[in-house]
């Protein structure tokens, strides 16, 4: 593991929501994120149901994508969300753990372009996709600093 | 023509808030993110009460984005699902004493929910108001705004999709 890759890891599980969501990073590297948050009742938005509340859902991609973005190999620092989209494709089971995976897919001078998709146990149809843009400050490479 | 009695003002006060109280409480994770609402007529707004678990950045610090997604979404949602329901709980159809006692009636479900972060979110309350801008039998279309200091500086604004409870066919 890279140290970057280590700083990244130690940043996000010292995220003080992310903590409060029992949010864990499975992986990280190379502008990709996996992270995972266990089923808890504090966290359904229709007790009637059990189902996890969208927005907790929203919680958990917004971090995956954020720290898909800085583990990019010319991310220099932290990022900020601009936009991030979610669509619901079905209700997350309960008592099953979220999955979430994050892939910075294109990076400009100043934007990361990111996609993820969070499933539960039932992998082959996601509970939810995202689309996010991230700021994104390169590393000054070496020409710049000359 | 005799027109008949406007209700008392407790009778009317006691009802809408405790509907109110029912469509909030039936949220846990509004409870967990320290979101309550108030109410003006049928109008509400929401506050996202500042507690250190919904900080996201502990260098700046500012709110987690996922926290402010998620404070959006709840007021958008239950803002909706008031207004569906306000022309049946005043009309007495829905009865409130039952929505009180746990028996609620199905939320609206979100399609899609898109966040547009304008600035970073401070370590302080924050207040948030939706519009339901179309709402139909089967989908509606609710814009929600979210502000900390100055009503005019939003720091976020959402826009989502909702599906709407059907009501079951009779068999």
């Amino acid at each position: 593991m890279t140290d970057k890759t280590k700083l990244a890891r130690q940043f996000i599980e010292a995220i003080p929501h992310a903590q409060s969501l029992g949010m864990c990073l499975i992986d990280i590297g190379a502008g990709r994120a996996v992270m995972l948050m266990p089923y808890d009742e504090k966290l359904v938005g229709d007790p009637s149901t059990g189902v996890i509340h969208g927005g907790a859902v929203s919680a958990l991609m917004d971090t995956c994508c954020g720290a898909a973005v800085m583990s990019h190999p010319r991310q220099s620092k932290g990022t900020a969300t601009i936009d991030l989209r979610i669509d619901y494709m079905r209700s997350a089971s309960p008592g099953q753990a979220i999955t979430t995976t994050a892939t910075c897919y294109h990076v400009t001078r100043s934007v990361a372009f990111v996609r993820a998709e969070a499933v539960d146990d039932d992998t082959s149809l996601p509970v939810a996709t995202a689309t996010g843009a991230f700021t994104f400050e390169p590393q000054k490479s070496l020409e710049d600093s000359q | 023509m005799k027109r008949s009695q406007p209700e008392p003002k407790q009778v009317v006060k006691q009802r809408r808030d405790a509907a109110l109280k029912a469509l909030v409480d039936a949220v846990p994770y509004a409870r967990v993110l320290g979101i309550t609402f108030e109410r003006r007529g049928d109008e509400l707004s929401s506050t996202l009460h500042y507690q250190d678990s919904n900080i996201g950045n502990p260098l700046i610090p500012a709110l987690h984005g996922g926290a402010t997604a998620a404070f959006l979404e709840v007021t958008a949602q239950i803002t909706l699902h008031w207004f569906h329901l306000w022309p049946q709980f005043e009309s007495g159809a829905l009865d409130v004493e039952t929505m009180v006692a746990g028996d609620m009636p199905r939320q609206p479900k979100t399609i899609d929910f898109t966040v547009d972060y304008l600035r970073s979110g401070l370590p302080r309350d924050a207040y948030a108001r939706a519009t339901v801008n179309r709402s139909g039998r089967r989908y509606a279309s609710v814009h929600v705004a979210a502000w900390q200091d100055h009503k005019d500086k939003l720091f976020a604004q959402a826009t989502g999709h909702f599906l709407m409870p059907q009501s079951r066919s009779p068999d």
